[in-house]
């Protein structure tokens, strides 16, 4: 990660970690557009952040940043603008979205990149994951410039990224909680039941964090489409990792962690929804499992080794 | 915690090419696939020890090659990805050697460490105790000094390969510890050669039918002064010392690779989207055991990542060969992959028991977390 990197995923977390996480996701699942939280972040550049003449941020970069989003529950489509912009020969303006057929945050998007190319969002259909954060059918204007045949991994990196945040997020509350709530006359961490459990969700979130970086780098040394089974790989194991730590963060937490009112359900839903976005896991896992089975046992070692990044 | 990979150096691909030549030379069965580190193999340690692949990244003046610490690992991944016999020289390598170079006298590092490069050398690591397992500190095997050095009375037990080695590393108890004191102090470790006088290594069969693991009583046995390794009562610090080295290497990760690249070719393309997860975890856990490696090339002490790595690994490494049963109806297994499954499922227990508990380890990442 580089120190612009760096700094600017600090800017933002300063920027986020203002105390209204809860009540930003609440206006959002609401139906609000957070125009002040785009406004802020896109004042940073961020838009521009992949784009190699403007800020030129790497991918390890941006999946750094990407984690940060999610650690707040990515309030604004933020990551999906970055995304755009690194994917188009000329960066738009304003809200861009991904797609068009679930196209997150689409309703409030003036462009939609997809693989034909730029269109004008000209109207659409509202719908909701079970974040219930819009995922929207667009109606669409005439595409210009390239399509973006790499779109499909980019988004499996940015969600694995985002997963990997939120996932560390949830952890992380779920520690806090331990130490605060006494049963038995003592915080229910002191429990080795809850150390382990806990310690459990720790490996995974590790693991997703570690797959994430792995992904950033391959792209950062081979491009978005050569980086196709780190990619894949990032995204089984954020649909895992997600799975496990939604359940042992929740059973951590027990009653208080599923009512409206706590914070924790914002992260274990998004980690719910965005596991079948960019790809499921078990969708990537196909792809991985099939070209291993076709190329055969012998050549599976050398085939991951030979992925290796090297010192130039 | 973080895990950054580290790009592996030049000459990467070079080595792993030569080591994948020599490896080609051999064919093992499953039986000694599946046993990889455990199996015992002096003459194929020799091999490994000319060619420069034990000791790697020791100084030359002790018979070590002066690489880097991720060119060894690029080394134990290929042995390990093929299941290849390595247990004569594998702890010798992985920690009593570094140990011994770290703290040992100018005459113990010159008088064992190119045996040991050598595949000459054969240590095993005297920790456990009948009474004493996951609480170590409670150890009661004890060194009383002597006019002439130390008397050594007590029993170690589950030694891997004690019987088949030269060397024991044993953690014993010179002094009392102390009233209302740390356990940990009072601890220190000796460097015994197994021929010693008094030392009685009892086999302790296990359910696979192997010989692997032992009880080794010590009864009044003398050794020389210089037997004393690193300082009085500094024992159990040097013991844990090592434990970043044991607990996240590609050991931790691979023990059960075989069953993955020979279930590749048993398994039709049903199987994609199971096989796909199984290698999407490999690459990943794989990616934070060379993290770790790289960790330690620049000097760091990651001893609890090692121990997160080393949870997450024996995890995978256990539920791989149950993976890949799951996926194949055992009457139409091909033999020797159901053979490999037989002994890979009865060695499975141990791979999260050997070097540090799975609850142990838990509870050190607990600690991290801020917990207890």
């Amino acid at each position: 990660m580089s120190e612009i990197g760096e700094a600017i995923a600090g800017q933002i977390d300063r920027l986020l970690n203002d105390g209204n996480t809860p009540a930003r996701l609440r206006r959002l699942e609401g139906g609000e557009w957070l125009a002040d939280t785009w406004a802020a972040l896109e004042e940073m550049g961020l838009p521009l952040a992949l784009v190699p003449e403007e800020v030129g941020l790497s991918w390890a970069d941006a999946a750094a940043i990407w984690q940060v989003l999610g650690r707040h529950g990515a309030p604004v489509p933020m990551g999906e603008a970055m995304l755009a912009n690194a994917l188009l020969a000329s960066p738009v303006e304003g809200v861009v979205t991904l797609g068009d057929r679930a196209a997150p945050f689409g309703r409030f998007a003036a462009h939609a990149l997809t693989e034909t190319g730029l269109h004008a969002v000209t109207g659409h259909t509202p719908g909701l994951n079970l974040a219930r954060e819009p995922r929207d059918a667009l109606v669409l204007g005439p595409a210009t410039g390239a399509g973006a045949a790499t779109l499909r991994l980019g988004l499996a990196l940015l969600r694995a990224a985002l997963m990997a945040g939120a996932a560390r997020h949830a952890l992380n509350l779920a520690v806090e909680w331990a130490n605060t709530r006494k049963q038995f006359g003592r915080p229910i961490g002191k429990f080795q039941a809850i150390q382990q459990e806990l310690a459990v969700v720790a490996g995974e979130v590790a693991a997703l964090e570690t797959a994430v970086g792995i992904a950033a780098r391959a792209v950062d040394a081979h491009g978005l489409a050569g980086a196709g089974f780190e990619i894949g790989c990032a995204k089984v194991i954020a649909g895992e990792a997600a799975e496990a730590t939604a359940r042992r963060v929740h059973q951590v937490f027990a009653a208080i962690g599923i009512t409206e009112e706590h914070e924790l359900h914002h992260f274990t839903r998004r980690l719910w929804s965005w596991r079948d976005e960019g790809g499921s896991e078990r969708a990537w896992a196909a792809e991985i499992g099939a070209q291993a089975i076709a190329r055969g046992g012998a050549a599976l070692w050398a085939d991951i080794t030979s992925r290796d990044v090297r010192t130039a | 915690m973080r895990f950054d990979i580290p790009n592996l150096p030049e000459g990467t691909d070079a080595l792993r090419a030569n080591v994948r030549a020599f490896l080609d030379q051999y064919d093992w069965g499953p039986e000694v696939r599946a046993r990889s580190w455990m199996g015992f193999d002096r003459g194929f340690s020799r091999e490994l020890g000319k060619r420069g692949w034990i000791g790697m990244v020791w100084p030359k003046e002790y018979g070590g090659h002066e690489r880097s610490g991720l060119e060894r690992t690029v080394v134990l991944e290929e042995l390990l990805a093929q299941g290849a016999p390595v247990g004569a020289h594998w702890i010798g390598d992985r920690q009593s050697g570094p140990l011994i170079l770290r703290l040992g006298s100018e005459e113990q590092k010159r008088r064992i460490l190119p045996g040991i490069a050598a595949g000459e050398l054969a240590f095993c690591i005297g920790l456990s105790e009948p009474d004493s397992g996951s609480d170590l500190a409670s150890l009661r095997t004890k060194a009383e000094r002597t006019n002439e050095g130390w008397k050594i009375n007590g029993r170690k037990i589950w030694t891997t390969f004690a019987h088949l080695s030269d060397y024991m590393i044993a953690l014993v108890r010179t002094s009392p510890a102390p009233e209302g004191g740390s356990r940990h102090a009072g601890l220190s470790q000796f460097l015994v050669d197994l021929r010693t006088p008094g030392i009685t290594i009892r086999p302790i069969r296990d359910l696979l039918g192997d010989e692997s693991f032992n009880e080794v009583t010590f009864d009044d046995v003398l050794l020389p002064p210089d037997a004393l390794l690193g300082r009085e009562g500094e024992g159990w610090a040097q013991a844990t010392s090592e434990l970043a080295f044991e607990r996240s290497g590609p050991d931790r990760v691979l023990s059960s690779f075989p069953a993955l690249s020979m279930g590749l070719d048993a398994v039709g393309p049903e199987a994609a989207v199971p096989v796909g997860r199984l290698i999407a975890r490999l690459n990943t856990l794989r990616g934070m055991s060379l993290s770790v490696a790289g960790m330690l090339e620049d000097g760091k002490s990651p001893a609890r990542e090692a121990a997160l790595v080393k949870d997450v690994g024996n995890t995978f490494e256990q539920q791989l060969p149950e993976a890949i049963r799951a996926l194949l109806e055992p009457e139409t297994t091909p033999p020797a992959l159901r053979r490999l499954l037989h002994d890979l499922t009865q060695l499975s227990p141990t791979f999260s028991l050997r070097g540090g508990t799975r609850e142990i380890l838990r509870g050190i990442i607990a600690r991290e977390l801020g917990l207890r």
